[in-house]
């Protein structure tokens, strides 16, 4: 009996312990980038750095605005979403609901290994594939341009979006759906108006989860963007946020380094900005209902 | 804060010129070129193979810091990846290697040479189709180093461009050439130890890129790699001992593999 005691409170503490850690390592990269990226940010100024059209950090006048990764991001990922979001439901409704069990086997293996990966592949057959398709196809003298990172975001952002969706769908009741086919529902009907508003929180889950690997992604969009810091264009070579960083950590020093931090915080805050905003309408969601 | 960092500045400081002041021999001070750092250190980790006793610091401070670091004596060897200025006097230096960037197209690009002028009028955004250089009537793809880079500072210096109209910017060598290797319209550089066969290498102002051109300096898109000390100042035995290493035979292949060529 003691022993029992011992053995609950022991873990009960680990448990307690596990939970405070992911809380103080976010707590503590939060205000690393803080102390970091605040002092560039203060020198160039806020809106000259947010809202500046050009980039040339070496250059005899050196000019920090992030504009372009800033638009390019926010596009890439608009443009993944628009793509990655009805493919991915609609494979999810799939596995879920419509597929027989050994198919849906099959596409749950196909799905399992898209996630697994790692992206550098993915951008690194965007690069000898995707990249020379896009520039024949479209005409161009380049392929690597946003248009070919929204593709490879599209395909990156797929298992998630998929497996949680699936979850989400396979989590709704029987219940529900039986009550829709008694009142003589068909099974789209019931698909459509019964299982995905059931599942709504889960699919927007996995929307959020598409966003931030978009957001986030780097090693991928690197290799198929072009990474030259131009306001961005669907045919036009374009640099993110992420790779501004990654592109230019290994060589900046200096101010130039610092500077690169501050667009760190900028991504940070993006990020938090996308979640605080999806428990936003989730509530919302829950409270009208 | 501002206070404390200036405590630290200087005590880091003081310690520096302490390590430079009561150098018995074992500690060498090397200061300079960030682009030369992947030779140096390759350089170094062979060298202390044999020498464990000689402890090497490489401070990556740029080569103008490294240059006045060998005439003010605060280093022992001073690194630069661009010739001296005339001004810059009061060093012996070196050029202990060459490190060429070769300019490549796709293999099915008719062009063989273009020049630095054309190069030029390339990477300003005045020249943008084939035609103009004699090649075919196409658009040119020009491909490039992001900015900060040693190849991508020293390409921009020798071809006079400031500020350069690329279409895509490539964190490395490799990833330029196969890139070009992709695009019948591109233009890259990359060091010559990064080029393999998917793409082709162009004659600049007729002149090929080989390990002699590069010797002889009649290739133009190279740039020295020197180490100078100060003049008149007897080195220590550690410091002699590594500059010997770096001009020996022995050397030759470790420099090589960093991508450049040896001088002696």
């Amino acid at each position: 009996m003691k022993t029992k005691t011992i053995i609950e409170q022991t873990m009960k503490t680990t448990f307690f312990l596990c939970g405070m850690l992911t809380i103080v390592i976010t707590f503590g990269i939060a205000v690393y980038m803080v102390i970091s990226g605040i002092p560039a940010i203060r020198e160039i100024g806020l809106s000259d750095f947010l809202f500046g059209q050009v980039w040339n950090p070496t250059g005899a006048e050196p000019q920090f605005g992030i504009l372009p990764f800033i638009l390019t991001s926010v596009y890439a990922t608009l443009g993944a979403i628009a793509i990655g979001v009805p493919i991915g439901l609609a494979t999810a409704i799939f596995l879920a609901k419509v597929a027989p069990p050994k198919v849906a086997a099959a596409v749950n293996t196909a799905v399992e290994l898209l996630a697994g990966i790692p992206s550098v592949v993915y951008g690194f057959v965007g690069m000898i594939v995707l990249v020379p398709l896009v520039m024949n196809v479209f005409n161009l003298r380049n392929g690597a341009t946003l248009f070919s990172a929204i593709l490879v975001l599209s395909i990156m952002i797929l298992p998630g979006i998929i497996n949680v969706s699936r979850t989400a769908l396979a989590a709704v009741p029987r219940e529900y759906e039986e009550a829709s086919y008694a009142l003589g529902a068909t099974k789209v009907e019931t698909i459509c108006k019964v299982s995905v508003p059931a599942a709504k929180s889960g699919i927007a889950a996995g929307i959020v989860l598409g966003i931030g690997r978009a957001v986030g992604e780097t090693m991928a969009v690197i290799l198929v963007a072009g990474n030259v810091a131009n306001m961005p264009e669907l045919f036009g070579s374009v640099r993110s946020l992420t790779m501004a960083i990654a592109g230019e950590m290994s060589y900046a020093t200096g101010f130039h380094r610092n500077v690169l931090f501050s667009i760190g915080l900028v991504l940070f805050v993006f990020i938090l900005l996308i979640n605080l905003t999806l428990n936003l309408i989730l509530k919302r969601g829950g409270a009208k209902r | 804060m501002k206070k404390k960092r200036t405590v630290l500045i200087s005590l880091l400081t003081a310690a520096l010129f302490l390590l430079t002041a009561c150098n018995s021999g074992n500690n060498v001070l090397l200061s300079g070129s960030t682009s030369v750092e992947r030779v140096i250190s390759s350089l170094i980790e062979a060298f202390n193979e044999d020498h464990p006793d000689i402890i090497l610091t490489f401070n990556p401070t740029g080569s103008g810091a490294g240059i006045t670091s060998a005439q003010e004596g605060t280093a022992d060897i001073g690194l630069s990846s661009r010739p001296l200025r005339e001004s810059e006097t009061g060093v012996d230096a070196t050029i202990f290697a060459i490190d060429g960037l070769a300019l490549v197209v796709h293999p099915d690009n008719p062009v063989t040479n273009l020049t630095i002028e054309q190069l030029y009028g390339i990477y300003s955004g005045e020249i943008t189709n084939w035609s103009d250089v004699g090649g075919k009537d196409a658009p040119i793809t020009t491909i490039g180093r992001e900015a900060g880079s040693g190849s991508r500072g020293a390409f921009d210096d020798i071809i006079g461009v400031e500020s350069p109209r690329h279409d895509q910017e490539l964190t490395s060598g490799g990833a330029i050439i196969t890139a070009v290797a992709t695009n019948p319209y591109a233009i890259g550089y990359a060091s010559l130890s990064a080029v393999g066969n998917s793409v082709k290498i162009l004659t600049v102002d007729g002149v090929p890129i080989t390990e002699e051109t590069l010797r002889d300096g009649t290739y133009p898109v190279a740039r020295p790699f020197i180490f100078m000390t100060q003049s008149g100042t007897e080195l220590s035995e550690g410091a002699q001992a590594f500059l010997a290493f770096i001009q020996s035979d022995e050397a030759t292949a470790i420099i090589a593999n960093a991508g450049v060529v040896q001088m002696r």
